[in-house]
């Protein structure tokens, strides 16, 4: 049951956007996100839909399973679009019942929000599932690096978020089968109020942590047998470097970004 | 009165990447009373089907019954014949969870509905039949035991919820040989006094010849082989050999001699039978 | 390469009672040599597995290792690098969400440059016969497979000695299979030193030396055949003798004449023909 969770699960390939530098992948995500917000006509969404789309061609995923991973926001985006319909004001009036009043503009924000929470989830999607986590910490590894100086424990962070990855898969296996060793005792974990199942999860959550934390005493000791010692004299198997592809990638994603925040300032510097 | 499987499909994960068919239509009956132990490598799909026998698993299609209540169902008919099936897992002590050894164990009974008073006694029973003493070990924290008794803490909180079948996976797993020992002990023990059902999964060949009346080998989401032990061992040797299980030490060691002309019965267990059998065979006293 | 004298660990646990993991252990193991050591839970089995890396220092006593004493801070890496250890449940020695970068975890630690760690990764991997997974992720492969990784990691640092605690204990019977014959090709194909702790009999049968513990302390040792045709003893310790021995000593006890050192099926059926 809980092993059909898909979102940041690597889906293996060789495409375009597989072979990316995560560096390249990852502020390239950051720019496609901040433009979103630079989006505001139906063209501008447009784009950056179309855009979403041609990188989902190019990395050669499945594409119904890159829709699926936003399920998880699903109800928070549906609730936006509510909020927005119901709340926003506006003159043309499409539909009233008593106080609640719908208007196009309140519709059109409304879809608008969802959308931006649609393609940001979309696409830090596509960025997770071309990118094995490893390489991900990797790139955030770099990228932190030169805050360094600033105190930022760029070795540590990524180590931690290494670690948790790994485990993930490990700690859901054993949520699931702890789960069906309660319920084999008859335990309920879906009925009575949300204090009592609060109640009802100690006996998922008390043997969950005990074996966590002996996970984790266990690792360190064979980190410490395999020497390791923080990130001091390190090195890596693959040391990050870009080709010509990231380059072409950059171009892209900052052309995007430029065409967006002309569209949404550009008129106003012309005039 | 017993449980039922008729025609059982599973598929993990239908509808992704990593589907794949567990259980290819699997019939068969678990007995009240009788013994039976499981076998089949990891992967067999030997796990998905004891994890049908109490429902925690529904069947993607085909059917379960426990003594012919479809266990699948969301009555509360269902979920009291759920209940008749007691489910030892792996490694169960990494599901305990309370604060002593005596909470622990009533957890079950106390989720069935049992006033205080049954509680007290199921707890009781339930510890009296894994050995461990009521007064010593009730107001212990069950983690500051040892593995073989943090095993048996977990054993006596399925058998204080009373069941009437008992399904153990690999028991035995990680415990030396004398915990093992014990442990089935204890098992048989409570198979005799309280005519309880045994489905035993497990990895080793000794056990299940020296403690099921009735082996089913699983292979490739099917039922390979269904039958006495030592039927099984005897006539399909070839067959368990090519899907990576093995057959028992004694039968080895007793097929071994025959070859070399000693005449020994079939059906030794342990190296207590195969040594009065090499001494009748020999002629000694 | 390994010399351990009068080696005492204690501890106090929990309720403050004082420990005796190790009592007085002395053993020495030379390179290339294939031991056992075989004991029940508690029987401090383990403990001595950890001094041999300084994941533990002795109480009292010493532990040296190639000439190098575990008690010294400077010399800690080298020794960890001599000794490499595997642990019994191979998910929590898997550090990396795929295959190669776990392997080339342990290199990346002792500074290794990056153009010399894929080789030694496939090498490693090579060895152990899991390079066709190199790619993969750890959780999605067997117990035994994912144990072959483990070794894959430490085999890449290249170390004199390899300490394997209970390696097959949580794995199936094709999982433990798998991990001997791994272990008895890497010995032979690159003498390393093997020390191997089990429970399993059946294992200690493969190595050179066995060394029985009980209650901290070295109870016998020999090889397999002096050790396991001491059927009786091994009960007392809790341990089990191979069915082999154990069928002879049922014999013997009605009074047949049998060699006393029969441990395998084979040399049971030679001795009962003549």
């Amino acid at each position: 049951m809980l092993s059909n969770i898909t979102l940041g699960q690597y889906f293996p390939g060789t495409s375009f956007i597989h072979k990316l530098d995560p560096r390249t992948k990852i502020l390239a995500t950051l720019i496609y996100i901040i433009a979103i917000f630079f989006a505001e006509s139906t063209l501008s969404y447009g784009i950056l839909a179309g855009f979403a789309f041609l990188v989902i061609l190019a990395s050669r995923l499945p594409i119904l399973m890159v829709l699926k991973s936003v399920k998880p926001i699903l109800i928070i985006v549906i609730f936006t679009l509510l909020i927005h319909m119901f709340t926003h004001p506006g003159e043309h009036i499409l539909w009233s019942w008593k106080f609640f009043v719908i208007t196009q503009e309140g519709l059109e924000t409304g879809l608008k929000m969802s959308s931006r929470l649609l393609l940001l989830m979309i696409f830090s999607s596509i960025l997770t599932f071309t990118t094995s986590p490893i390489v991900l910490t990797d790139g955030i590894e770099r990228l932190l690096r030169p805050f360094k100086c600033i105190g930022v424990p760029a070795h540590e962070l990524a180590m931690m978020m290494t670690i948790a990855l790994r485990f993930i898969p490990t700690l859901l296996e054993e949520t699931d089968r702890i789960m069906k060793a309660q319920t084999s005792r008859g335990a309920d974990f879906t009925s009575g109020n949300i204090l009592q199942n609060i109640r009802n999860m100690l006996p998922i959550l008390v043997p969950l942590f005990i074996s966590a934390f002996r996970r984790a005493d266990e690792l360190a000791i064979a980190m410490e047998a395999r020497c390791y010692r923080g990130g001091e004299g390190r090195t890596r198997m693959r040391e990050l470097a870009y080709g010509s592809r990231d380059m072409f990638a950059y171009l892209l994603v900052i052309l995007l970004f430029v065409g967006l925040a002309f569209m949404k300032w550009g008129k106003a510097c012309v005039l | 009165m017993s449980i039922n499987l008729t025609n059982v499909i599973y598929t993990y994960l239908k509808g992704t990447p990593f589907e794949s068919l567990a259980l290819k239509g699997v019939s068969t009956t678990i007995n009240p009373g009788e013994i039976v132990a499981i076998i089949g490598h990891t992967g067999s799909g030997k796990s998905t089907l004891v994890q049908h026998l109490n429902g925690l698993l529904n069947p993607g299609s085909g059917k379960v019954t426990v003594e012919d209540i479809d266990i699948s169902a969301k009555t509360s008919e269902a979920k009291k014949a759920r209940q008749m099936v007691g489910m030892v897992f792996q490694y169960p002590e990494h599901q305990l969870f309370a604060e002593t050894v005596y909470e622990d164990i009533a957890f079950g009974p106390r989720n069935k509905g049992f006033t205080p008073e049954e509680v007290d006694k199921a707890v009781r029973e339930g510890m009296a039949f894994v050995g461990l003493d009521f007064e010593t070990f009730k107001e212990r924290s069950p983690f500051q035991l040892s593995g073989g008794q943090m095993r048996r803490v977990a054993i006596a909180g399925i058998v204080a919820m009373n069941p009437d079948y008992l399904v153990l996976d690999e028991p035995s797993a990680g415990l030396d040989p004398r915990s093992r020992d014990a442990v089935f002990r204890e098992v048989m023990n409570l198979h005799v006094t309280r005519k309880l059902a045994i489905v035993l999964v497990t990895h080793s060949m000794e056990e299940a010849v020296k403690y099921a009346k009735r082996m089913l080998v699983i292979n490739q989401g099917n039922i390979l082989f269904d039958g006495k032990p030592e039927e099984i061992f005897k006539e399909h040797t070839d067959e368990l050999i090519e899907i990576g299980m093995d057959i028992p030490e004694s039968y080895k060691l007793a097929a071994l001699l025959r070859k070399q002309g000693m005449n020994l019965p079939e059906g030794l267990k342990d190296e207590k039978e195969l040594a009065k059998a090499i001494k009748k065979a020999k002629g000694w006293k | 390469m390994i010399k351990i004298t009068e080696l005492k660990h204690y501890y106090t646990d929990a309720d403050g009672k004082e420990v005796k993991a190790l009592d007085g252990v002395s053993l020495e193991i030379k390179q290339g040599e294939f031991v056992a050591i075989i004991g029940a839970n508690g029987s401090g089995k383990s403990t001595l597995a950890r001094h041999l890396n300084a994941l533990l220092v002795p109480t009292s006593g010493k532990c040296e290792v190639d000439g190098l004493d575990t008690m010294s801070d400077e010399k800690l890496w080298d020794i960890r690098q001599t000794v490499g250890m595997v642990f019994q449940n191979p998910d929590n020695q898997i550090v990396a969400a795929v295959v190669e970068e776990d392997v080339a975890f342990s290199l990346e630690n002792v500074g290794v440059p990056s153009k010399e760690i894929y080789p030694r990764v496939k090498a490693a991997l090579e060895a152990v016969g899991m390079l066709e997974f190199a790619k993969h992720a750890p959780h999605r492969l067997s117990g035994g497979q994912k144990q072959r990784v483990a070794i894959a990691g430490i085999m890449a640092l290249e170390p004199k000695c390899l300490v394997l605690d209970e390696p097959t204990a949580m794995l199936d019977p094709q999982g433990r299979k798998q991990i001997m014959e791994t272990v008895k090709k890497l010995k032979q194909e690159k003498n390393i030193t093997v020390i191997y702790i089990t429970h399993y009999m059946s294992e200690a049968l493969e190595a050179d030396r066995v060394v029985a513990m009980h209650k901290g302390k070295i109870a016998f040792e020999g090889t397999p055949k002096e050790v396991f045709s001491r059927v009786d003893e091994l009960e007392q310790l809790g341990l089990e003798a191979p069915f082999a021995a154990k069928v002879a000593s049922e014999l013997r006890k009605a009074g047949a004449k049998l060699p006393k050192d029969i441990i395998t099926d084979e040399e049971l059926a030679l001795a009962l023909c003549q």
